[in-house]
């Protein structure tokens, strides 16, 4: 058989294989047969590759591959589970910016195959098909610029975002400066003028990177205003360019396999993204493009709070968890900032010891990606049964005696249900204030990321325990144990 | 010819994402975002043929730092989610 079919089957396989893979992903049980099934696919495609006729030397690749192999262990096993957005906005990066790399790579390849008609060009013509020439076609450049307009969005984008997650000093507060809508505007069609004119003179390269140039500014632009708790859709939206640049550089290739995977995680990164704007009630758009602030109209803190805040112990929270029958912990970002997540999960457990029912409550967008809480959790060994999300929960929680609301604010206020007015006015909320007694565990009275104040704090059914979430959770365990 | 065919699955594997990634609990939505990133370091296929191929130098220079790239986000996403996975299956 001609070697060319025999690699594009391999692609076919290492297609099927990523389908599979991710199929694998929906039950906790089987996701990690999953992931390795997606791997063994990366491998089938990456050695289907290295047998292809046009790699004539393999120095350069292997080089790299072990440069990269080392860079990506270390990471994926140093890092704290506590940092997983940061990482996975540095990955999502790094695709990006190999999409722009391999199509500015083709596109001298294209200058250079117009010039020889050498044994170079007849290999391209026999790895894309008969018929095909050796300088790109129409649909092949305009697929050049959108890898390269996506991949440079991305990749900055993406380091913006990790530079946020990272909290590092000067990218931790939203910025914010004068005519940044109009500016974006200009970028974008600057961006989509040099786009078509490097269509249209595709022997002028130095176009390309000019595209390129402009767009790495736009993603930083773009991402530079977007706030810590937005950042969940911020991820899930360049999880999702990341698969559209491959797939964009898999229609530069003509290959399959880059445009089979790259949609799927295209997909994958879109329904991320409308499941977090739903958990908002925020349009794309908004959250992109538009600033939270506090309602006109809202109430100020001292108005919702004056006199009605009732502080609370560790012994009195105590008493309280003994006699109760059902417990529900509502974990927020906080417990992240505090690693609380191993003395939660130890407190779950001793609560379970002594006949109490504990079930977690996970809001969509709390924390800093989706999912983000879960891992965690998971991490301190808690079953993922009992980690319930928002349509689980909430019908549960007039039948809950205590529920314990660690390091989240805007995911638990009311005022989302009450007041059409406020910035989180629809936002689907965990319904906390319908147990029987809330216990929030916050260092202060600080709002949470919408600026506004929460009534729940003042609510007669509320207690407030003013406490590190670590040293708070410790110091529960240890009263309970002393009752 | 060639444009349609590769647009036919372009559209088409949209649609299986659509499918399968809608079934996907939120409990996994971070190893899906890690995991999917590891897949869309596919590129690391096409920075291979450009790093390996019979290109000019500075073709072959791109090919290598998008090897570089891509190979770090294979290999990076697919430890990290295993990693992640093997916490949830541990108490499963």
């Amino acid at each position: 058989m001609d070697r060319t079919v025999v690699i594009n089957l391999a692609y076919l396989l290492a297609g099927v294989l990523f389908i599979f893979g991710l199929k694998g992903l929906t039950h906790p049980r089987t996701a990690v047969r999953g992931n390795l099934t997606g791997a063994l696919g990366m491998l089938v495609a990456v050695v289907a590759t290295l047998v292809h006729q046009e790699v004539v030397s393999l120095g350069l690749v292997i080089a790299g591959m072990v440069v990269g192999a080392a860079v990506g262990a270390v990471l994926a096993q140093r890092i704290h589970m506590t940092a997983m957005p940061q990482l996975v906005a540095l990955f999502n990066g790094f695709g990006g910016g190999a999409s722009v790399l391999v199509a500015g790579a083709e596109l001298l390849r294209s200058g250079t195959t117009s010039a020889q008609t050498t044994a170079l060009a007849a290999a391209a013509d026999a790895a894309s098909g008969p018929g095909a020439t050796s300088a790109m076609g129409l649909d092949q450049l305009i697929a050049v610029v959108a890898s390269g307009l996506i991949g440079a969005v991305t990749f900055w984008g993406s380091m913006v975002a990790f530079g946020k997650l990272q909290e590092l000093r000067w990218l931790k507060k939203p910025i914010h400066y004068p005519g940044q809508h109009p500016a974006n505007a200009v970028l974008g069609a600057l961006v989509l003028a040099l786009g078509v004119a490097m269509i249209s003179w595709p022997e002028h390269a130095w176009l390309y990177w000019a595209v390129v140039l402009v767009a790495s500014v736009l993603g930083v632009t773009l991402v530079l205003p977007i706030g810590g708790a937005d950042m969940p859709v911020v991820i899930a939206l360049l999880n999702s360019y990341s698969g559209l640049a491959a797939a964009a550089t898999g229609f530069v290739l003509e290959n399959n396999v880059l445009i089979i995977s790259g949609s799927l995680v295209g997909a994958s990164g879109v329904i991320l993204t409308q499941l977090m704007c739903k958990a908002m009630n925020r349009s794309l758009v908004h959250v992109l493009f538009g600033t939270l602030g506090p309602g006109e109209e809202g109430a100020t803190a001292d108005e919702v709070y004056q006199g009605r805040i009732k502080s609370t112990s560790a012994e009195e929270v105590a008493m309280l968890l003994e006699t109760a029958r059902r417990v529900v912990i509502v974990p927020g970002y906080g417990m992240a900032v505090a690693q609380a997540q191993h003395a939660v999960s130890e407190l779950a457990k001793v609560l379970e010891s002594r006949g109490t029912e504990v079930e977690f409550g996970i809001h969509p967008v709390a924390g800093r990606m989706p999912g983000h809480m879960n891992v965690l959790l998971a991490e301190a060994d808690v079953p993922y049964e009992k980690l319930k999300d928002l349509d689980e929960i909430n019908p549960t929680f007039e039948q809950t005696d205590v529920v314990i609301v660690i390091g989240a604010n805007d995911v638990v206020n009311p005022v989302a249900r009450t007041d059409p007015n406020s910035p989180i006015a629809g936002m689907p909320i965990l319904e906390v204030d319908k147990a029987k007694t809330v216990v929030v565990i916050k260092r202060s009275l600080s709002p949470g990321f919408a600026g506004i104040p929460n009534p729940l704090f003042a609510a007669d059914n509320t207690l407030m325990f003013f406490e590190d979430g670590k040293k708070a959770i410790t110091e529960l365990i240890s009263a309970l144990k002393e009752l | 010819m060639e444009l349609i065919s590769s647009l036919t699955i372009f559209v088409l594997a949209i649609f299986v994402g659509f499918e399968i990634i809608t079934k996907i609990p939120p409990t996994l939505h971070t190893p899906l975002m890690s995991g999917s990133n590891a897949i869309s370091g596919i590129t690391l296929v096409g920075a291979i043929l450009a790093a390996g191929s019979d290109l000019p130098t500075v073709a072959r220079a791109l090919g290598f730092l998008a090897v570089v790239l891509a190979t770090v986000n294979v290999v990076g996403g697919f430890l990290v989610t295993n990693r992640m996975l093997e916490m949830f299956r541990r108490k499963g």
